[in-house]
């Protein structure tokens, strides 16, 4: 019997290496997937880099795993937010590389990533500061950039509902970046509110497929529970 | 300054941008002044609102209390989602922006040149920590992209220009200028005034203006 569901959220996370890239979902707060990021900083990998659309909020997720030292690159599309600081104190200190890219593109790169692109030429971007150095590319008249995809070797997402062949549906906007970086990652991990059982997911409406889902955790999983 | 001019106002700026938005067209306010536009599109049409996160059929902000964090826009605002609305993946949101299909982008800016090239994400200053979020893809990704700004900087500098001196965000890319002086179209002959507020003379606007005007036809 395939059961993806993992026990805990410390095991969920137990494999991540040191200089492991790791994609983490969420738009600003709505879907980030804030109790596999708490189980990553118990964790303890370092050198990663993280794809995500900004650079944390506040000191809680992905502004506690920075703050934790533990991230060596950024790709991210709006880093700079008014509660950014924790980020911001890195940047401005060197700690932390940052590649900038624009979100469209950033979304295209990892779908391309997931979808087994080896890379695209798209029209954000051309003639700006951000396309410096990239080859470029006039097609029936328009100017096109090459832009490269973005593999992972995990992605941690969030969604409502899972269950055991790791099919999920999400929540209003909280849906976001979840299922193309599920398809991007080697592995990818999804925390969900709720698990259940193998057909209660209406398959007209599943999301993601569960075969671009490898694991899936209760957000209040704990070990021992 | 004159007295007389009847300056726009940023909600006035909004109200004007409104109604060039038709019934039926698919529309994503930029952050900033354009969420402004929103308050003005009339009740009685059917404009579909999309924003970048996620969500098409985007209605206006939560009553008190009945805000959802799972709900929000480009500005990370809590809104809500009109009957007949639509959730997607960022990657179908941007194609439905790369791929032409949104009928017209508002967006706000720092110098728009006479050719059409937008500033509008980054001041170039030394210290900056960019962030560009969905700029360059809003700009080049709409039928029409309009624009809405002051015309002037608060210490008076045009931000209609020959030359953006601020890094670029697209070229070529805005169809429209809805300032507080003026409603601007960019054409392939140059800058062609359509409206000035009232008090104003098109000699007295292109004094104030960084780059070549065409007179109202």
């Amino acid at each position: 019997m395939i059961d993806k569901i993992t026990a805990s959220l410390e095991q969920a996370v137990a494999d991540i290496h040191d200089g492991a890239t790791v994609m983490i979902g969420g738009f600003g707060n709505a879907g980030m997937p804030a109790a596999l990021i708490d189980a990553l900083i118990a964790q303890g990998a370092r050198e990663l880099t993280i794809v995500n659309n900004n650079a944390g909020n506040g000191d809680t997720g992905l502004a506690a795993l920075l703050k934790a030292k533990r991230v060596k690159k950024i790709i991210c599309s709006f880093p700079r937010q008014t509660d950014s600081h924790v980020f911001d104190a890195l940047y401005r200190a060197g700690e932390i590389e940052l590649e900038l890219t624009p979100q469209g593109n950033l979304a295209e790169r990892i779908r391309a990533a997931g979808a087994g692109i080896g890379g695209f030429f798209s029209p954000t971007g051309y003639g700006t500061m951000l396309a410096d150095g990239k080859e470029t590319r006039l097609i029936d008249g328009r100017h096109y950039v090459l832009e490269s995809p973005i593999h992972a070797d995990f992605a941690l997402i969030k969604a409502l509902r899972g269950d055991r062949w790791g099919n999920l549906v999400y929540r209003k906007t909280a849906r976001n970046f979840g299922p193309i970086m599920a398809m991007a990652a080697k592995c990818a991990i999804a925390q969900v509110s709720e698990v259940v059982e193998l057909g209660q997911l209406d398959p007209e409406v599943i999301v993601t497929p569960g075969i671009f889902v490898q694991r899936v955790v209760l957000q209040h999983a704990q070990e021992g529970k | 300054m004159n007295p007389s001019i009847a300056r726009f106002s940023r909600d006035q700026i909004a109200a004007r941008v409104a109604q060039d938005i038709p019934e039926g067209a698919y529309v994503n306010l930029g952050i900033g002044l354009p969420t402004k536009v929103a308050n003005y599109l009339p009740a009685d049409k059917e404009v579909f609102l999309h924003s970048e996160n996620g969500l098409l059929g985007m209605g206006p902000a939560p009553a008190p209390g009945e805000e959802d964090e799972d709900l929000i826009n480009a500005g990370k605002q809590p809104v809500t989602l009109l009957t007949g609305g639509a959730y997607f993946h960022h990657g179908d949101s941007f194609a439905m922006m790369r791929g032409g299909h949104l009928d017209i982008c508002v967006l706000g800016a720092f110098q728009v040149s006479a050719t059409g090239d937008l500033a509008n994400w980054h001041t170039g200053a030394a210290d900056a920590i960019p962030a560009v979020g969905g700029a360059m893809d809003l700009a080049i990704g709409a039928k029409q992209v309009f624009v809405m700004m002051e015309h002037q900087t608060k210490s008076g500098e045009s931000k209609i220009v020959s030359h953006c001196d601020y890094p670029l965000t697209g070229i070529g890319c805005v169809n429209r200028i809805y300032t507080d002086l003026a409603v601007l179209d960019v054409t392939e002959h140059g800058l062609q005034v359509r409206e000035i507020v009232d008090g104003l003379s098109f000699e007295e606007l292109q004094k104030m203006t960084g780059a070549t005007l065409l007179p109202p036809l």
